[in-house]
């Protein structure tokens, strides 16, 4: 069966035997970071097409489809546009934070992607702490918009950045909490044994309703913590014309706008991980025969699938509902999300214990 | 006058919301005092598409002044049109024939319709939801195809005259506008559906942009954003013309005064419109659709008040005669000026957003603000 496994293995074997153990790892180190690198283009490219043809469906339009069939290099052309434009920094900005800030947001995003596992034995770096990594590294990526807000020197960007403080902070919480939950079963914060863990079934289907309400929550949380709508003050175009990122142009505009879109991806992947059973197929506890149809379909398949869909999901949310208000966020955080998700993780906590689940 | 709430203190963030800003659907320019998010005050300033109108109608004949009201609130140009031709024909006390009025009432509830769906899009894109902003103008679109057919232009349609209007309808006219009213009715479910009865929507609406019927009336509020705080003010029910006296329809009152009573006024307004023409879309009378006047219209020496009930509210057309081919003076009563001087008093202690809420529901076109 086709697998990724086997192109990585002859690297790490070709590499090994032509040159030293410690080059040997140098230029694996070199050849991850391009590929990371080159799936974040490829992300950021499709992405944003699919978001376009997504609101195009929504919205009883066409979308993008001169450029290419469907067109599909609609946003490589405005890539292209946006690297030739000047990259301009306002007078009254502080000119280190403001050309830092894009850089900030995107290093985080990459970070994240480390510990992800985009197929069977597919994955970066396999850390044991792999799920609290994802959440402290991404709980950073506020920093940058923080500094982008402040610096920009406009009383928009600053209110933006504000807003999007309280709110990734707040909601940073109920993610966490969300995330717990399903720990709780697995007992390891090991991505590849989270997904090991759902080999007879994904935990959404294994957790009964503390896993469904723990799902929701982490959906309702991550839309927020990518600042996407009906969760996205931060932009609040009505409001604030473009919040923290106003005064950004041309690629330094482009990576914020990258950044949003690769956290999408990321925060849909981990939901998929720890939900949807990451690369696992769908395997119902000891059908044979329908378990071993489901794993002809290659496990990267599944795993972009299942993140795909959740990345729809969230599209979806953005192009039907309206925004909230600033207080009404904090308030559906503080007063409804967190107790809630709290209170779920002591339930899943004592399934957990009396063995409640499949 | 806003010594005591609105003193500015030093530590408070004055922000200009506009001329050129997403949510002021032109260029109003607010000057906002915060603290925090929180709005101190609010200062609309005016004058940036001022275009005399009001002085160059002056030089106007009787027969062109009329076509530049479309240039005011252009999204209710008919109206606008409407309101100077009654005044012309009041002075000249002309008879309008049957048909004209008829057809006169058919196309301002059309303007109507067209109006709010337009606001309704606008209003949810205000909030943050772009979506609806395409269904309305899916029947929008309809709407213009009906006006270009008739009138040949879908924004400022330039199809009154004194005395009637400029041409008759289109063979298809009738066949057209049943349509029209078959594809609401089967679409205005998803209005509700997509916004009204969305509870994020919802809780963004109540209770935010309370203005008394006091209020309202101190103001000078009008249209849908007095009868939002219940007060009858709809001039098609005060003081009936063309054939408005004819057709039953309600006027929609709420009492709650929040933004959310505007906007289910300007919805059911909508459902009254589509009554209104379904009731004559039928019996339009054969005739003239023209009554017979001079080459050069002379109105007689005095002073000449109209007023008719546009999408936005009341519209007054005060014309001075001199007993010349051209007015001596003209004066416009626009609806969007009153109620935009409402927004202050209505936000004040509310946050960014509802600021932006509050003034979807004034419906504001500013060129009307503006003349």
């Amino acid at each position: 069966m086709f697998s990724l496994e086997g192109i990585t293995n002859f690297i790490h074997e070709w590499l090994n035997s032509h040159l030293s153990a410690i080059f040997a790892l140098l230029a694996e180190f070199v050849l991850v970071g391009v590929a990371a690198i080159g799936l974040f283009a490829f992300l950021g490219l499709v992405l944003v097409w699919m978001e376009r043809k997504v609101a195009a469906v929504m919205q009883l339009r066409l979308g993008p489809n001169r450029l290419g069939p469907k067109g599909i290099f609609q946003t490589s052309a405005d890539t292209l546009k946006l690297i030739m434009k000047e990259a301009l920094t306002p007078d009254n900005a502080d000119k280190l934070l403001f050309n830092l800030a894009p850089f900030v947001v995107i290093i985080v995003a990459m970070l994240i992607l480390a510990p992800i596992s985009f197929a069977k034995n597919f994955q970066i770096w396999d850390i044991n702490i792999g799920v609290l990594y994802v959440t402290a590294i991404s709980s950073l990526s506020v920093i940058g918009v923080l500094m982008a807000g402040w610096s920009s020197g406009n009383k928009y960007s600053l209110l933006g950045a504000m807003r999007s403080g309280a709110q990734i902070v707040s909601y940073e919480l109920s993610a966490g909490l969300s995330i717990l939950t399903i720990i709780v079963l697995t007992g390891s914060l090991k991505i590849s044994d989270i997904v090991a863990s759902q080999e007879n079934g994904w935990w959404i289907f294994k957790g009964h309703i503390p896993a469904i309400i723990a799902f929701v929550i982490f959906i309702i949380a991550s839309t927020a913590e990518t600042n996407r709508a009906p969760f996205d003050l931060a932009e609040a175009e009505s409001e604030l014309t473009a919040g923290f990122h106003t005064e950004y142009g041309g690629m330094k505009f482009a990576l914020f706008f990258l950044a949003e879109y690769i956290n999408i991806f990321i925060v849909c992947a981990i939901g998929a991980t720890l939900f949807l059973g990451g690369w696992m197929p769908f395997h119902i506890g000891h059908w044979v025969a329908f378990n071993h149809i489901m794993d002809y379909i290659p496990s990267s398949f599944w795993f972009f699938g299942k993140t795909g869909f959740l990345i729809f999901l969230i599209m979806w949310f953005r192009w039907t509902f309206p925004r909230l208000r600033i207080d009404q966020l904090l308030n559906l955080e503080w007063k409804y999300l967190l107790p809630i998700s709290m209170f779920n993780l002591l339930l899943m906590s004592v399934m957990a214990i009396m063995g409640w689940y499949f | 006058m806003f010594e005591e709430v609105g003193t500015t203190t030093e530590g408070d963030l004055i922000i200009n919301l506009g001329p050129q800003h997403p949510a002021t659907h032109g260029v109003l320019h607010l000057v906002i005092t915060l603290n925090g998010e929180i709005i101190k005050k609010v200062e609309p300033h005016l004058g940036y598409i001022h275009r005399s109108i009001e002085k160059m109608t002056e030089s106007l004949s009787y027969r062109q002044f009329i076509y530049v009201t479309s240039r005011m609130d252009y999204l209710s140009a008919h109206i606008n049109n409407h309101a100077c031709a009654l005044c012309v024909e009041k002075a000249l006390q002309l008879e309008v024939p049957q048909r004209a009025q008829y057809i006169r009432v058919i196309m301002d509830e059309l303007t109507r319709i067209a109006s709010h769906e337009l606001w309704w899009g606008a209003m949810a894109m205000d909030l943050g939801a772009f979506t609806p902003f395409f269904h309305a103008f899916r029947e929008r679109e309809k709407i213009n195809e009906i006006m270009e057919e008739t009138c040949g232009a879908r924004l400022t349609m330039n199809y009154m005259v004194p005395g009637g209007v400029m041409v008759d309808l289109h063979p298809d006219f009738q066949k057209k506008v049943k349509a029209f009213i078959q594809q609401y009715k089967a679409k205005i479910h998803e209005y509700d559906e997509l916004v009204t009865g969305n509870i994020i929507f919802q809780n963004r609406m109540k209770g935010i942009g309370y203005l008394s019927a006091e209020d309202a009336i101190s103001y000078g509020c009008t249209g849908p954003v007095a009868r939002g705080s219940g007060v009858a003010s709809d001039i098609r029910k005060i003081a009936p013309y063309d054939v408005y006296d004819k057709v039953e329809f309600d006027e929609v009152l709420q009492t709650e005064g929040d933004s959310f009573a505007r906007y289910m006024i300007r919805i059911q307004e909508m459902h009254q419109s589509i009554k209104i023409i379904g009731q004559l879309i039928d019996t339009i009378p054969d005739g003239n659709f023209q009554a017979k006047t001079k080459a050069v219209i002379k109105l007689p020496k005095g002073e000449f008040y109209q007023r008719v009930e546009t999408a936005r509210g009341e519209l007054g057309v005060y014309i001075v005669s001199e007993g010349a081919a051209q007015p001596y003076r003209i004066k416009y009563r626009s609806p969007g000026f009153s109620n935009l001087s409402a927004l202050d008093h209505m936000v004040r202690g509310h946050k960014i957003g509802d600021l932006i809420a509050a003034m979807g529901t004034l419906d504001l076109v500013i060129p009307d603000i503006d003349r």
